[in-house]
């Protein structure tokens, strides 16, 4: 085991779990998932938040298994390595507000980082746009972290604290096999399902979630994260996360030629709008909320599934922030940004910075 | 008594902050730096490394970590 623990930890490992990451995500929309959206963290938290009725954009509404693995997945690792830390209580409530804020942003760019990259090996050059965006959002996190920002230690809590996420996730796994799709109807029980749009195309549910499981365990195991791979350069000149990031890039690139799934272009490109702008700034709100918590959404995740409980209320946030979004018409669509996208930007801002600069231990 | 950094129930990236805030001042020695997740234990060795420090002892203190860290 300590030899897997030391791989995993090793330049080689996060490289690796980078090249596994991009190629099955990748085959994901070969399988059925939606264009350059193998792997959304923010869009499938999206269409979770869809299939429980918390919004009812009627196109966005799948319960995807690859979050449920995700969180499954590390689970497993966590505890089949001895690292399962039931830990809460470092401000759960402004993790909450970042949860919420993080998704809004994501959703005026629409997509998380790892879809930012994704686009990007798809061949959409809006992404650039929100990459340079993410990567501003995360230098300014930075700055707040040199002036000292802290949300404040956690604590050890009871193993049944560190389990509760896991049980909603086993909860929503339970609705998705007691209620599956039936062809046709947009709605079997208390789930609800798309018939168009991105929420209708994806991979059969066991590859979803056994694609899922497998990226929870290697990303729980080599602490993958978008967010950590810009900041760490920017604090610490840490090559470390980036390299997986960039082997994501370019293992997504290469599969997708293979698949030929590369089509270069700004217009027309899937689940995705021209409105540069609102792409550079939506990412700017997300990779600061994502810096300010300290963690990609992905990484939220697998911290989730290793007994984290405040990246648990993290994640819950990003999936009300999901229904905030749509349900006051933020949330863009291939068209643009949404009726109120850059209302909601600009509040998520002065909020972002009223976290930053209010939230820090005096030295 | 070596320096100590008690940086558990912190996340990333709060513990490698602190570290390398004290290992900076310190410029060489020994500090002790108590962690209490694998994560933190990781990137607090990789962390040091990179300074130049070396990663003498890791100690796991029940759920916890106490890394030993020296230089010169």
């Amino acid at each position: 085991m300590s030899s897997i623990k030391e791989f995993f930890a090793s330049r080689l490992g996060i490289i690796s779990v980078g090249l596994f990451i991009g190629v099955f995500a990748s085959l994901l929309q070969y399988w059925g998932n939606p264009g350059n959206m193998g792997i959304c963290v923010a869009c499938f938290e999206r269409d979770i938040a869809g299939a429980v009725g918390l919004h009812r954009a009627a196109v966005v509404q799948y319960l995807r298994p690859e979050i449920l693995g995700f969180v499954l997945g590390a689970l497993i690792s966590a505890y089949a390595f001895k690292e399962f830390r039931p830990r809460a209580g470092s401000a759960p409530i402004v993790r909450f507000i970042l949860g919420m804020i993080a998704m809004i942003g994501a959703l005026v760019f629409l997509g998380c980082p790892w879809r930012a990259v994704l686009r990007l090996a798809g061949g959409d050059g809006n992404a650039i746009f929100g990459l340079l965006g993410l990567a501003a959002g995360i230098g300014i996190g930075a700055l707040f972290f040199k002036a000292g920002y802290n949300l404040g230690r956690n604590q050890k809590e009871y193993p049944s604290v560190g389990w509760l996420f896991p049980l909603i996730i086993l909860g929503l796994l339970a609705l998705r096999l007691i209620f599956p799709q039936i062809p046709g109807q947009d709605k079997n029980g208390i789930l609800f399902y798309s018939l168009k749009g991105p929420g209708a195309m994806h991979a059969a549910l066991i590859i979803s979630l056994v694609v899922g499981l497998a990226v929870g365990v290697v990303a729980q195991r080599s602490r993958f994260c978008t967010m950590g791979a810009f900041r760490d350069l920017y604090l610490f000149r840490q090559l470390h996360l980036l390299s997986g990031l960039i082997a994501l890039l370019v293992a997504a690139f290469v599969t997708n030629l293979i698949l030929n799934q590369f089509h270069p272009g700004f217009v027309g490109q899937p689940v995705a709008h021209t409105m540069e702008l609102w792409n550079f700034m939506g990412m700017v709100v997300a990779g600061l909320a994502f810096a300010l918590a300290g963690g990609c959404p992905g990484r939220q995740l697998f911290m989730a599934g290793e007994g984290d409980g405040d990246a648990g209320v993290f994640v819950l946030g990003m999936i009300v922030g999901a229904a905030v979004s749509h349900n006051f018409g933020l949330a863009s669509s291939p068209k643009g940004v949404g009726p109120h996208g850059i209302a909601g930007v600009i509040i998520c801002m002065i909020a972002l910075l009223f976290i930053g600069f209010t939230m820090r231990q005096k030295a | 008594m070596s320096e100590q950094v008690d940086a558990r129930g912190l996340s990333c990236p709060q513990p490698v902050l602190m570290t390398m805030e004290k290992l900076k001042t310190l410029n060489q020695g020994e500090l002790v730096v108590l962690v209490d997740t694998d994560t933190s234990r990781e990137n607090v060795s990789r962390a040091a490394a990179s300074l130049g420090w070396q990663v003498k002892e890791v100690q796991p203190v029940g759920d916890e970590y106490r890394i030993t860290l020296q230089k010169g």
